[in-house]
């Protein structure tokens, strides 16, 4: 496997000015194979699969729409899990909240936002990250020294400071904790990709195409760029279930999202007051929802890790 | 040495000057200051009077020189919600922010060392593997669900600690402390084991890592050939060494315990500095959250400093290297 590093046919074809880019399906083969090496890794993707399935198709699975008050029954407010309702008859199998909410429909809308908010702000931070480290790798000088020394500072501080600070001055919204998601996040990404560019900017293949004169964009997006992703790819899925506890953290200190889209923090800190009246279920299952996810993200990221990384390779 | 500790006491002073701009540009320049600052309760003769006192009439870089020198002589503004200056609010929260800051450190030295010594000791064991798989899962849990289910196990189910508040306390040196008291113990138990667990994760991990490598270096087993006991190896020659990286990730992690303490200290309502951020956003008291920003900055900016510094000591490669901004 030499996906971290420019195979010989990938470096022929830099060198005749084609993009390293575009492998055998075979690569992909071997990929899978090494991935399901590891059980538990399996189990872990098999796991993201059901929840981002389960997200997707909310409205399809869910009994209720959470968010139509409309379909909220207040005498049915704070069952047990199991009970039924005064009206309808129907079970809720995890319970409601105090607006009568099913807990099992909260959840399932839940995920999709934590995760939807999870991915969009990987998404964005993986872009800026990406486009600061190459330049800072590629230009070097001072605009290398800007860029890094800026992530330097950024990165003494804890994330959740900054987030904090951030949604403190801005205020609540879908939006502004994307915001604070990807300031928290770019300067992982730049650092990565500005490690692994200073070592492929040196290798021959890059010399080869900026001695077949080809632009200086294309040298960068075309040959320098697809040899940096793969670590890249670690990190940023270690990254997304860090957003996700992130996002769910702010949610619950009542920072993040508004009341109108709760998140399964949001969830969970609307369930907090009742927990010590022993109405556990209203905290409880959203919080299992939200560690499923992490930990079926964290599984499949550290696999990723094993594959992907080099001085592994036996 | 000299100069590498005062180029770095520059840059320090370089990041909070940033900081003090970042948030001047958010309170003052973007929003309305004296929305922002002025209770908005206040009638208009007190705005008026506001206005001057805060000097909005005047230029903007001049306005800026004003609240540099207020926040220098510790003038943050003054509370809405409790009247009194926003500095002394924030000084009086921070000692029982640093009492469960320590106290969880301390627990997570006391029960990480000695787990991550058995993990690297013994790899292989069942008892090596779950020490792991329990330090995956400190990772991987939202401090905040950890907290709750504490609450939920310990306080409602079992009702052995108390799940809120911080319980009696004896001043210690004019501080009051809670952890002299048995009743202050006990409210301190459950926050403070909430606060360590990551740290503790951390520590195990590093200990074994440490361990496995130390196990494999000469001089142990050179120690060992000496016929000397595995307690006197692992205890002087092997803890000794792995000591080093240990004690400066302890450090690194002090700033990020007090940055973690504003999740604990709101679900175990313990009154520190970062509940009182948390509540004064939610009741909008924006001279109490400018203050702890400030605050919370300056915090960080001397224990990097100091880190950074002590590290250069220990290792001169980091100084020789400072330059190239890599480390």
């Amino acid at each position: 496997m030499a996906i971290s590093s420019p195979s010989e046919p990938a470096r022929q074809a830099a060198a005749a000015g084609l993009a390293p880019a575009g492998r055998a399906p075979s690569r992909w083969k071997e990929f899978a194979a090494e991935f399901a090496e590891s059980r538990l890794a399996l189990l872990g993707l098999a796991l993201l699969l059901v929840i981002m399935a389960l997200a997707l198709a909310a409205p399809l699975f869910a009994p209720q729409n959470p968010y139509d008050l409309a379909q909220l029954d207040l005498l049915d407010a704070r069952l047990a899990p199991g009970q039924r309702s005064a009206a309808t008859g129907k079970p809720y199998w995890l319970g409601t909240d105090d607006q009568g909410r099913d807990m099992l429909s909260g959840i399932l809308y839940g995920l999709r936002i934590s995760l939807g908010v999870g991915v969009a702000s990987t998404v964005c931070a993986l872009a800026i990250g990406l486009a600061l480290g190459l330049a800072a790798a590629y230009f070097g000088g001072w605009v290398d020294a800007a860029i890094m020394r800026v992530a330097d500072i950024q990165l003494s501080f804890p994330a959740i400071l900054i987030a904090l600070i951030l949604l403190a001055v801005l205020g609540q919204g879908v939006g502004k904790i994307i915001l604070a998601l990807v300031t928290v996040q770019w300067a992982y990404y730049a650092r990565t990709v500005r490690s692994s560019a200073l070592v492929e900017r040196e290798k021959e293949y890059i010399e080869a195409a900026q001695g077949l004169a080809l632009s200086q964009p294309r040298v960068i997006l075309r040959h320098l760029l697809p040899n940096c992703v793969p670590p890249l790819i670690v990190v940023a899925t270690v990254q997304v279930a860090h957003a996700i506890s992130l996002e769910a953290t702010l949610s619950f200190l009542g920072l993040g999202l508004p009341i109108t889209e709760p998140s399964l923090g949001l969830l969970i800190a609307n369930g907090f007051q009742y927990l010590l009246s022993g109405k556990y279920w209203i905290s409880f299952y959203p919080g299992l929802a939200l560690l499923a996810t992490i930990v079926a993200i964290n599984l499949v990221a550290d696999q990723l890790r094993d594959i992907l990384n080099p001085r592994l390779k036996r | 040495m000299l100069a590498y500790a005062i180029r770095r006491l520059g840059q320090s002073l370089f990041v909070l000057v940033v900081m003090s701009l970042l948030v001047f540009v958010g309170v003052y320049a973007i929003g309305n200051p004296l929305e922002l600052l002025v209770n908005p309760q206040a009638d208009a003769v007190e705005r008026a009077r506001a206005a001057t006192a805060l000097g909005l009439d005047k230029p903007l870089l001049e306005q800026y020189g004003l609240f540099l020198a207020r926040a220098a002589s510790g003038d943050l503004g003054r509370s809405f919600v409790y009247g009194t200056p926003a500095i002394q609010l924030i000084l009086e929260r921070l000692p029982a922010t640093l009492e469960l800051a320590f106290a969880a450190t301390f627990i997570a030295i006391a029960m990480g060392i000695p787990l991550g010594l058995i993990a690297g000791l013994k790899p292989h064991s069942l008892l090596g593997r779950s020490i792991m798989a329990g330090s995956i899962l400190g990772f991987s849990l939202p401090t905040f669900w950890v907290g709750l289910v504490l609450i939920m196990v310990f306080s409602v189910q079992l009702g052995w600690l108390p799940p809120n508040g911080r319980g009696e306390t004896v001043l210690l040196l004019g501080i009051p402390v809670s952890f002299l008291t048995a009743d202050g113990l006990a409210h301190l138990a459950l926050p403070a084991i909430n606060l360590a667990l990551f740290k503790l994760s951390l520590l195990v991990r590093l200990t074994r890592s440490g361990t496995r490598e130390a196990l494999l270096q000469d001089y142990v087993k050179f120690a060992r050939a000496k016929g000397l006991g595995p307690a006197r190896v692992i205890g002087v020659h092997v803890l000794k060494n792995i000591l080093i990286p240990i004690v400066t990730v302890i450090g690194l992690e002090l700033g990020s315990v007090i940055a973690f303490a504003i999740v604990t200290e709101s679900i175990f309502a313990w009154p520190g500095s970062g509940k009182l951020l948390i509540d004064s956003i939610n009741q909008l008291d924006r001279p109490v959250i400018v203050a702890y920003l400030l605050v919370i900055v300056a915090i960080f900016v001397a224990i990097n400093f100091v880190i950074d510094v002590v590290y250069s000591l220990l290792d001169p490669r980091v100084r020789l290297g400072a330059t190239a901004g890599a480390h």
